[in-house]
């Protein structure tokens, strides 16, 4: 390759294989001083592995990596933050115990001898200097643990800017971020690639990545797609790049017949949570629930479920009264949920996709308590099959898969129950745009095989394309339930905001 | 209402393990005419110091996410290559301390290649080396106890110095060298970043092996430690010495707050909940309860220990 002095960051023929599935296969990434270059793709398409390779949390098989030059291929994590590359981790790599400015300094204390003595006044003093010149009101002294999810967030980003370092990768850098707080960190953006700085800006916000990137490259299923000045490319453009055809209509149409009313809630209330809510969902028919964070959309989807107890109220599953005391009884009463948290209530990660298809309806493959394998097998793979999941093979262990495909498993497992009722709990969330058009598809097939669907979310497109009722709740109370003629996104909001 | 309530169960928490001690100390002062005097205290602290030496290794392996289950099986294997090297008019007495001490790092220093090299769990591993300690020390004793020792090295666990027994003082020190290892070095905030978020650790640049390797290798020194001065306090390599220990020192770093989890703990806590082991054991014998009995308590106050912890874990 030749060397490039504009170029900070060359990436060649870089490829790396997991348990046999290839998370990237020949990719190049070219990042020059002081841009931002924006990394896109669904996930899945490698972004994440990618960047664990640059800063030596992961070994690449194959390919080449320079920084300012030099080979950085067999870097370990201290050499590369060393040479100056740090980053700002999705998950937010802190540790809950230690205070925020020993979380700040972690690893980098008398350059992480073992044998030598702390000094926390200093660390202290750093740290105060760092987050005021940030303009970040919070004490270095507080432990980690007592921070909100934003407050973690701008500590994230200090730690990784205290390094000094020349390039700065920023994996989804604003998930829990507000308005006033992004402002504040494309501000330290601006400041840094000012110095010369290049920041490498993974995000799934469209209008953020055309605000604030110079360049983007895209990549899709472990490959390289291309690079191009982020002023010559349109979002339209872009989502082709990703997803590689173009997504025609997210939320086709589907016209079904309303059926019998399947489940009915009458006058339900649980203290703090909800008060006195009715409605009935009838099968082939797609029931959305609107509402803000906190308005009680999931706790009464939980105590439907019975993973919750109502203080009082009525639950009516085909028109008999019911008391579901836990989610065995729901199941067994035909409603099945997805749970808008996949990794806590959705799947068990050491388990297979298979084991993790047929977990609820696992009786139905037993004869005698004995499992039957070939019929567990079998059912497994008609779900894979149908709902097109993406796995190596149905042995293949959930985390490998990407969010969207972990989110077919979770649905498939609910299906396999055979429920008359799914409640769907923010089903796209976290999840790119493709497989999301595959979700839609598949809620449009539920309501035509006449499952009554309960749909929860916080996307109103979402909501407004796949709905045929619109219950709107806010701080608990139901505010309205709507027409799809009388929806629209700003009489949603209306009601949501109502006291 | 509710965030005041929580902080004060926070509170309870942390201060719960000093209120109990001194609440029990202050009842068995009513009941135990003989236990607030200074001889008695003196037969506590003596006999919670190997205990409590012990508990401050595993107290580091804890904190690091980890378990130590061998060192009672380092007492034996140290107690017996220190004797080996303590009998009269042989070598000057730094020898078995210096054999003993090396044996106990040795071992600790393979506890924690195994656990780094391999991906087999702490608790595996060292439940493996426990049988494997217990079987070298009895191999290298030929399965008979080590006496006729030396009194210069009878001295190091048995005598006293201006009225005081060496081994208080030696408890005090170590204590001391422990807690500031935990709060001023770097390798003490290495160890609670590796236990309180492995990844974030990995990703701070943090070689996990070495610290892993540092904090077994200082359980094992420790372990040799309190091998070397059971050792010289009964006159007596014995192979089967330090039976059970491991149990013992658990516990007290489990009392004292440490939580299994990793991530959380400090000296001062676990040598609170050996003393607390140790002065609940003495008064229940002053008391004339039969060790039965004790055995009971000790362990409801184990549990009970956990259970506050995990609810201070819940309020957060």
């Amino acid at each position: 390759m030749q060397a490039n002095q504009d170029y900070i960051l060359q990436v060649r023929g870089l490829t790396k294989t997991f348990s046999g599935v290839k998370a990237l296969d020949n990719v190049q990434l070219a990042v020059r001083r002081g841009e931002v270059h924006a990394l896109m793709g669904e996930n899945g398409a490698g972004k994440s592995t990618l960047m664990k390779i640059l800063i030596g949390l992961e070994t690449p098989d194959s390919g080449e990596i320079r920084f300012e030059g030099e080979d950085l291929t067999t870097g370990h994590v201290r050499d590369v933050m060393k040479k100056g590359i740090s980053m700002i981790h999705q998950e937010m790599l802190l540790v809950p115990e230690l205070t925020v400015a020993q979380n700040i300094f972690l690893g980098r204390e008398k350059n992480g001898k073992l044998f030598s003595w702390l000094n926390d006044r200093n660390l202290n003093h750093q740290a105060a200097e760092l987050l005021k010149q940030m303009g970040v009101n919070i004490a270095p002294d507080t432990p980690m643990k007592r921070l909100s999810v934003a407050q973690m967030q701008m500590v994230e980003i200090a730690k990784a800017i205290s390094n000094d370092a020349k390039v700065i990768i920023m994996d989804e850098p604003t998930s829990a971020l507000s308005d006033k707080e992004v402002a504040t960190l494309f501000g330290i953006i601006k400041d840094l690639t000012a110095k010369g700085v290049a920041i490498i800006y993974i995000s799934h916000k469209m209008d953020e990545i055309f605000a604030i990137s110079d360049t983007i490259t895209v990549l899709r299923d472990g490959t390289y797609i291309g690079t191009k000045p982020a002023a010559e490319l349109d979002i339209d453009t872009l989502i082709t790049m990703m997803v590689g055809r173009k997504i025609e209509s997210l939320f086709p149409s589907s016209k079904t017949e309303r059926g019998n009313e399947v489940l009915s809630v009458k006058n339900l209330s649980r203290q703090g949570e909800f008060e006195d809510i009715s409605f009935s969902a009838y099968a082939g028919e797609v029931l959305g629930i609107a509402g803000l964070m906190g308005a009680g959309r999931t706790e009464i989807a939980r105590t439907i479920y019975g993973l919750d107890k109502p203080d009082s109220g009525d639950i009516y599953v085909q028109g008999e009264r019911i008391d579901i005391k836990s989610p065995q009884e729901a199941i067994e009463r035909g409603i099945g949920y997805v749970s808008e948290d996949r990794k806590k209530l959705g799947f068990i990660p050491r388990l297979s996709v298979r084991q993790n298809i047929t977990l609820s309806s696992l009786r139905q493959h037993a004869k005698g308590g004995l499992l039957q394998a070939k019929s567990e097998l079998a059912a497994a793979q008609t779900v894979i099959a149908d709902l097109k999941i993406k796995a190596a093979s149905p042995n293949q262990s959930v985390v490998y898969l990407s969010g969207g495909n972990q989110q077919k498993v979770v649905i498939g497992k609910v299906l396999l129950s055979s429920p008359s009722l799914v409640i769907l709990d923010e089903p796209t969330r976290g999840i790119d745009i493709g497989a999301k058009a595959e979700i839609y598809k598949l809620i449009n097939q539920l309501k035509e095989k006449g499952i009554a669907v309960i749909l929860i979310s916080s996307e109103l497109p979402e909501l407004l394309g796949l709905s045929d009722r619109i219950l709107v709740l806010a701080k608990g109370k139901l505010t309205a339930t709507l027409s799809t003629d009388e929806a629209t996104q700003e009489t949603i909001m209306r009601y949501a905001m109502q006291p | 209402m509710e965030n005041s309530y929580k902080e004060r169960l926070r509170g309870l928490g942390k201060y719960g393990l000093f209120i109990a001690f001194f609440a029990i100390c202050l009842t068995l002062t009513f009941l135990a005419p003989t236990f607030l005097t200074v001889q008695n205290l003196m037969i506590i602290v003596t006999q919670v110091s190997i205990n409590a030496l012990l508990a401050f290794g595993v107290t580091f392996v804890i904190i690091t996410g980890g378990i130590d289950l061998s060192v009672g099986s380092i007492v034996a294997v140290t107690g017996i290559a220190a004797a080996t090297f303590a009998h009269p008019d042989t070598y000057p007495v730094i020898v078995p301390i210096g054999m003993g001490l090396l044996a106990g790092l040795a071992f600790g220093a393979f506890n924690g290649f195994i656990i780094t090299r391999s991906k087999v769990p702490p608790f595996i591993v060292t439940l493996g080396t426990m049988t494997v300690g217990r079987g070298l020390a009895l191999i290298l004793s030929k399965g008979r106890p080590i006496s006729n020792l030396s009194d210069s090295f009878n001295f190091i666990g048995g005598g006293k110095i201006l009225g005081v027994p060496t081994l208080i003082l030696i408890l005090i020190v170590t204590f001391i060298i422990c807690s500031v290892i935990l709060r001023k070095t770097v390798l003490g905030r290495y160890m609670y970043a590796v236990g309180g978020n492995e990844q974030a650790a990995r990703a701070s640049g943090i070689q996990l092996s070495t610290v892993k390797m540092v904090v077994y290798a200082l359980s094992g020194g420790l372990a040799a430690l309190a091998g070397i001065l059971l050792t010289s306090r009964i006159t007596t390599g014995q192979p089967n010495a330090g039976a059970g220990f491991e149990l013992d020192a658990i516990a007290a770093a489990i009392i004292g707050g440490t939580s299994t989890s990793g991530g959380t703990g400090t000296m001062t806590g676990t040598l609170l909940g050996a003393l607390l082991i140790g002065v609940i054991s003495n008064g229940l014998d002053l008391l004339n309860v039969t060790s039965y009995y004790q055995q009971v308590v000790m362990g409801v106050i184990i549990i009970g220990a956990v259970v506050l912890d995990s609810l201070n874990q819940s309020t957060r």
